[in-house]
């Protein structure tokens, strides 16, 4: 599904990945760990499409197309979905009117018809039980006022609505409490099935308890310097981040 | 053709076209309207056509406007067409009292007075300064003076018509009143108009005014209004202007209010190639709140000025001021808001800001806040800011999927929303909504290339 070989990406003239490799078949879940600053973040805006980013060498195929020739908006709608570590706060774009233009801006791309008004408040109510997301909150402007918690819910709920065929999760579990962290595992791996993939990016194990990886691996200084199956990811816990870092570092 | 650009030139043309109308001018009006007539001329004659050194005109060059040539509208223009038939309220939804002005005169075949209440009036001020003449004279010129602006001095010197609109105490209209100002002349004229709203002690009333050209010929548009809001009134003051690239327009409008009023007025200009914007709010009672907003998209070469004074005289009161202006291409803008409070107006809250989306590197945006304060308990703030598309979260919209252009007016759109929620009456605001974002998509700005399919 995704093929991604000696990606290396600069922001500024600095270089933040210096060779990443990766394949991603469907149906796999992909965890990508690391201490602060190796990478994590880029790796996902990059595959997101965030222009700032400046792609000094390497490839990255997606279901056998060019990913870096394609737009943001082409990629959200060919099944890539980033759910943000920071999402922004929009104030003046409605909810109901940003989940619903994205929704058919999908359908569109697909040649369906656009859902309509009442067609489209059916589908929201059925995702928003998915996540326990509250009505109030739909009700407002993109994230306005919403509480970290909150935010995380609200990017798994659009992932639910747009139903993506690869979701990169950005450190969906920094500020959620251990109920909201339930809550949003429960959601990602309601929309899991076999022809879809997932890459979780997260510092800590913890989130990998309830969205169980068929492969983590470890990011260090734009590398990834070590694979393995889930059990990596206890041995990070236990060990920490110092232990790779030591084994780089020689 | 000779081209006059020297604005002292231009100004004594506009002497010497004042005194072979002066007698056309005086013979069709009524006397309270001729009496100032004079004096307003040698106010104007005296302060000149304002130049780029004028203080209060140091955003607008209004030389270019003046040095064309026009014909002046003094005598009530011959309709021999329906001015409904041409022009098409595309409002469908939005129930108001509707009344057309042609080139600033109140076209004669308006019949809103049947389904206002009793007592309301609401027609042309000439035929008004007969039928009430003690209560035009009262007001008529007392808040829009000619010595402090050329432009009000000359819109006096040549004033012949507009609306009047007098609403009786206690009497609360419903219904909004929609008043549109149509600019539709054989050659490029200048035109004239001169509007008053008196409402009494306790009167409600919601105004809604549109400003739109409906052919190509260049027009130099200077109007001039004066609204008295009295103790415990309400005055709602929304104004749409949707004008052609060749148009140049100065609305003058001066608002004095007593204790316990209410005013709002919102202005949004979608088009135009000149605006000038004066906005003057005299707060001259005790209780009393004055909202003023102001939405403006420019592109092309545009450019629109809204200048604002709020002058707080009497203690206990609030104002509001917000101003947003999205630029784009070589489209120029500028704000400028002056809180004057009095020595006397203790416990004021007095707040402006200014806010403005510079789209291009070409377009350019001068805000100037200014705060006069004489007493010493009062809270007032200003702010001004200009700045791009917030970047984080287009990239938001198109991760989701959505087109970049599409997001970038959802954006555009939530920057206005600020102002936009601020017009009370629901379908009207729709209506604005979608007109913006037509605005946004370009689909409104040849409008004035065809007079059927005209947006109100």
């Amino acid at each position: 599904m995704l093929s991604i070989k000696n990606l290396c990406v600069s922001i500024e003239g600095k270089e933040i990945l210096n060779g990443i490799n990766l394949e991603i078949n469907p149906g796999e879940v992909h965890a990508i760990m690391g201490p602060n600053g190796s990478g994590k973040s880029t790796l996902a805006n990059v595959l997101a499409g965030k222009e700032e980013y400046e792609i000094t060498d390497g490839e990255i195929y997606y279901l056998g197309e060019n990913l870096l020739e394609l737009s943001p908006e082409d990629r959200a709608r060919k099944g890539i979905f980033l759910s943000f570590q920071y999402p922004v706060e929009i104030p003046g774009v409605p909810m109901i009117n940003f989940l619903k233009t994205a929704v058919n801006e999908h359908r569109k791309f697909k040649g369906e018809k656009p859902l309509t008004a009442g067609e489209f408040l059916k589908l929201m109510r059925e995702k928003k039980q998915l996540v326990e997301m509250d009505t109030e909150l739909t009700n407002r402007s993109v994230n306005e006022g919403f509480s970290g918690g909150e935010k995380k819910k609200n990017e798994i709920f659009q992932m639910a609505l747009l139903q993506p065929r690869l979701a990169i999760l950005d450190e969906t579990d920094s500020g959620l409490d251990i109920d909201a962290l339930k809550t949003v595992a429960h959601g990602v791996n309601a929309l899991r099935s076999p022809e879809n993939s997932t890459i979780v990016v997260t510092h800590y194990q913890r989130l990998l308890d309830y969205i169980v990886p068929d492969h983590v691996h470890v990011l260090y200084k734009g590398r990834i310097v070590k694979s393995a199956g889930k059990e990596l990811a206890f041995e990070l816990e236990e060990k920490g981040y110092d232990w790779i870092k030591k084994e780089n570092e020689e | 053709m000779s081209v006059l650009t020297d604005n002292t030139d231009l100004t004594l043309r506009l002497a010497g076209h004042f005194r072979e109308a002066e007698a056309l001018l005086a013979s069709g009006s009524p006397e309270l309207m001729n009496l100032p007539r004079k004096k307003a001329f040698q106010d104007f004659i005296a302060q000149g056509i304002p130049t780029r050194k004028s203080e209060n005109y140091k955003y607008t060059n209004l030389q270019p406007a003046f040095a064309r040539e026009y014909h002046f509208l003094h005598q009530r223009p011959k309709i021999d067409f329906k001015p409904g038939e041409i022009f098409r309220c595309d409002v469908p939804q939005l129930d108001t009292h509707l009344v057309i002005l042609l080139n600033g005169w109140y076209y004669e075949e308006n019949s809103p007075l049947a389904c206002l209440p009793e007592g309301v009036f609401l027609g042309s001020l000439e035929e008004a300064a007969r039928k009430y003449p003690e209560l035009v004279a009262q007001h008529y010129g007392s808040l829009a003076e000619t010595v402090a602006d050329p432009l009000v001095a000359l819109n006096t010197a040549l004033a012949r018509d507009g609306y009047f609109l007098y609403v009786p105490k206690n009497i609360r209209i419903e219904k909004p009143i929609q008043i549109i100002n149509l600019l539709l002349a054989d050659n490029d004229a200048y035109v004239t108009q001169r509007n008053l709203v008196v409402a009494e002690p306790g009167a409600e009333v919601k105004l809604i005014l549109c400003d739109h050209t409906l052919n190509l010929n260049n027009y130099l548009n200077n109007s001039v209004t004066e609204i008295f809001i009295d103790e415990n009134a309400s005055v709602d003051y929304y104004t749409i202007q949707n004008q052609h690239n060749q148009s140049a327009s100065v609305n003058s409008v001066y608002i004095r209010q007593m204790e316990n009023s209410h005013v709002t007025t919102n202005t949004i200009s979608l088009h135009g190639g000149l605006i000038r914007n004066n906005l003057k709010v005299i707060i001259d009672g005790e209780n009393s709140e004055a909202n003023v907003y102001g939405m403006t998209f420019l592109d092309r070469k545009q450019h629109v000025d809204n200048f604002t004074q709020i002058v707080h005289a009497k203690p206990h009161c609030q104002s509001n001021q917000l101003y947003k202006n999205v630029l784009e291409e070589e489209s120029s803008g500028a704000f400028t808001g002056q809180i004057y409070v009095m020595r006397d107006a203790q416990k004021i809250n007095a707040y402006q800001r200014n806010n403005n989306l510079l789209l291009t590197d070409k377009a350019l945006m001068q805000t100037k806040p200014q705060l006069i304060i004489e007493a010493d308990d009062v809270k007032c703030s200003h702010g001004a800011t200009i700045g791009q598309i917030d970047e984080e979260a287009l990239f938001y919209l198109r991760a989701r999927g959505i087109e970049e252009k599409q997001a970038r007016l959802m954006l555009m759109n939530a920057f206005a929303y600020e102002v936009i929620r601020q017009v009370k009456v629901e379908p009207l605001r729709d209506r604005i909504n979608e007109l913006i974002e037509k605005r946004l998509r370009g689909e409104i700005s040849r409008c004035h290339e065809c007079a059927y399919h005209c947006n109100c």
